[in-house]
């Protein structure tokens, strides 16, 4: 065995793995920032993951760009199916958690419905033939090791990390992402300083479901080439862990989302070295999970959520 | 008395639920529409599946009685303030234990099959627990731990069937011994075999005693203001930790007592699990609509055991896909959650009543 190979193997599958996590996660963050809980972002990626394989299957014999249409059909029904949690929650004041759950139910039931209806009764979408390919990027991937490991990889993933470059800048040197940080903080003095509050919100649980539905749009659009009710399997809840683990700011949650896309990856590495002889498989589905328990009990603080995260805000209230 | 009924139905209480159930219906039936389906025709053929034959009755019965437990598991923590999303993971816990009491041990009966249901609630009390002492001690938020909690159990009963129950190369575990069965034969026989098990009498029990429990004793109020506010139970000399992690076990004492019933009761065996078998899922679903009570909770069990039971009728009359439902159901807690909306539609209602008196 190779130990730079299977080294750069791992972080080659870590980046593909940790993905769809950085951008749900990322959009998870939009509507924390904002004071708005997305327990949803399950229910949005498995919309994302819907829309996405769907309508690539439809466009796939008509052009060769048929995934990236997908990917903006993804990003605007994400928007669309995060409508009924900002409406309930916000307009009318539901507890965030349960109007989120509901959502998961929605998404979930929704998208499998609907998947039988266009398939004549299948469970799962055929086999798309047309998906995300990897990118060689030219002399950066010519470079021993580094070179499989990060240059080579699905252009969702490279686009994922210009997301994180992207929000950072927005929350931290735009007035929109002050706004958005305000209103999750103290929506009562955003509100007297002329902040549209729910306008705010509504912002930012819509971004938060476009995002989140580009993570689940990436799984069917490279790793699956299909969707299925367990094409998502959980991810968006892992995705609210790292966003909770990176303390909600874009690089950190960057590095909880690698570091949950590692558990995976070293799945696969353990039954790629036949290690399941040793351990049993079930404690390497577990690893993900358990991971995330301990990580949250070990390492995170306990006041650096925003302020107003959960609350709904009433313009008559002090 | 007769406007003391009126009253009872028409209190926002009644009324609300009332009106989101059949809000949710509409939902469902506009998305049956959008896929061609015909939606009086399918809600008539779930009708059928369900009151039609003596079978379908007793399965529908069979249905509810895990809803009951996880119901009653979901709203027991929501009555202390916490969101106990791990009901799944609590009867997942409950079925293993249970399943590994009733294959390994030989007792007679008026022991054995107590000892697995107490077995199987103390598993699924202390999966909860695990949850309860995160949040208490290094204040994790339960809502994440319990998530992750049910993907572990899912998995290490998977672990522990491969590993002592299941025999090399099969799905399912040797069966329990005939001394753990709770099946109730004459009753089955009644029902055209429809799997009638004790468990049905346990959730009811369980129900009176989450009235009981909360209402009727000290540590029901402790956790009920713990629950309302926090900070005033803890100036009032309450321990706040200790109110949690004791929600949260019991909370996992009833829905480890609905997976032991499973269990016991229904299959006789355990299977390999490729999925979460739902029923902690429902269970907020159940709770949510039951408004955390008990009676709510076998109300709301009884609607949702109704649906998914009927659901499988639903597909064969009418062709609509079984999923169809989970969008009834989300869209039913929607309605409930978001109260507002509901008013909006049921305004007019009440503004006719304020004219009659």
């Amino acid at each position: 065995m190779d130990w730079v190979v299977t080294g750069s193997n791992l972080i080659h599958d870590t980046i593909v793995f940790s993905t769809a996590l950085i951008f749900a996660a990322l959009g998870g963050m939009y509507s924390e920032r904002s004071g708005v809980t997305n327990i949803a972002l399950e229910g949005m990626m498995i919309i994302g993951a819907f829309s996405g394989a769907v309508v690539t299957f439809f466009m796939q014999d008509v052009t060769p760009m048929a995934p990236w249409i997908g990917l903006i059909a993804a990003i605007i029904l994400g928007a669309v199916i995060s409508l009924p949690h900002a409406v309930a929650s916000i307009t009318f004041k539901a507890d965030q958690v349960v109007s989120g759950t509901a959502l998961n139910f929605l998404a979930a039931g929704l998208a499998v419905y609907l998947t039988k209806v266009i398939f004549n009764g299948a469970g799962q979408t055929t086999t798309l033939t047309s998906v995300f390919g990897k990118w060689h990027i030219p002399v950066l991937g010519d470079i021993p090791f580094f070179g499989h490991a990060i240059f080579e990889a699905y252009p969702t993933s490279y686009l994922a990390f210009i997301a994180v470059a992207v929000s950072w800048y927005v929350l931290f040197r735009t007035p929109f992402g002050l706004r958005l940080r305000a209103v999750g903080e103290h929506p009562r003095a955003a509100d007297t300083v002329g902040i549209n509050v729910k306008r705010m919100r509504y912002t930012a649980v819509m971004i938060s479901g476009a995002l989140a539905a580009m993570g689940g749009a990436t799984i069917a659009l490279t790793t699956t080439s299909n969707f299925s009710h367990n094409t998502v399997s959980g991810q968006g809840f892992i995705a609210l862990a790292a966003l909770i683990f990176g303390k909600w700011n874009p690089l950190g949650l960057t590095g909880a989302a690698l570091f949950f896309g590692i558990a995976q990856a070293v799945k696969t590495l353990v039954q790629i070295l036949g290690l399941t002889a040793y351990v049993p498989i079930e404690f390497i589905y577990m690893l993900p999970y358990v991971l995330t328990v301990l990580v949250l009990a070990g390492f995170v603080g306990k006041s650096s959520a925003p302020a107003a995260l959960g609350k709904a805000y009433d313009t008559g209230s002090r | 008395m007769n406007s003391k009924i009126r009253n009872i139905f028409l209190a926002d209480s009644t009324l609300v639920p009332l009106a989101a159930i059949l809000l949710g219906l509409i939902t469902g039936a506009i998305f049956m529409l959008a896929g061609g389906f015909d939606p009086i025709k399918a809600y008539g053929s779930l009708l059928d599946k369900v009151f039609g034959t003596s079978y379908g009755f007793g399965e529908t019965i069979r249905q509810i009685t895990p809803l009951i437990f996880t119901g009653l598991s979901v709203a027991f923590a929501f009555r202390t303030g916490l969101f106990n999303i791990g009901a799944e993971g609590q009867f997942i816990m409950g079925m293993l234990a249970s399943a590994y009491v009733g294959i390994s041990f030989d007792l007679p009966f008026i022991i054995h099959a107590p000892l697995a249901i107490i077995i199987g609630a103390l598993a699924g009390g202390l999966w909860g627990a695990i949850a309860g002492y995160l949040k208490a001690a290094r204040g994790v938020n339960e809502v994440i731990t319990t998530i992750m909690l049910n993907w572990t159990a899912l998995y290490f009963a998977n672990f522990i069937l491969n590993a002592f129950l299941v025999p090399q190369g099969k799905q399912n575990s040797e069966p329990v011994k005939e001394s753990a069965i709770i099946t109730i034969g004459w009753l089955s026989d009644m029902f055209d075999n429809a799997r009638l098990h004790w468990g049905t009498l346990l959730a009811l029990i369980a129900a009176v005693v989450f009235y009981i429990l909360l209402w009727k004793t000290k540590t029901g109020f402790e956790l009920r203001a713990v629950g309302l506010n926090p900070h005033a139970s803890e100036y009032a000399g309450m321990n706040v930790n200790k109110n949690v992690m004791n929600a949260m076990f019991i909370g996992g004492l009833f829905a480890g007592i609905g997976g032991a019933c499973e269990t016991l009761g229904v299959f006789h065996y355990m299977s390999i699990m490729s999925a979460m078998p739902g029923y902690g899922m429902d269970g907020i679903a159940v709770a949510l609509i039951g408004g955390n009570t008990p009676i709510g909770v076998v109300l709301g069990a009884i609607l949702f055991g109704i649906l998914s039971f009927g659901a499988s009728g639903m597909k064969f009359g009418a062709g609509v896909p079984v999923e169809l439902i989970r969008v009834v159901i989300a869209s039913v807690i929607f309605f409930v959650a978001a109260h507002g909306i509901v008013r909006y539609f049921i305004k007019p209602l009440l503004a006719r009543q304020k004219e009659e008196s």
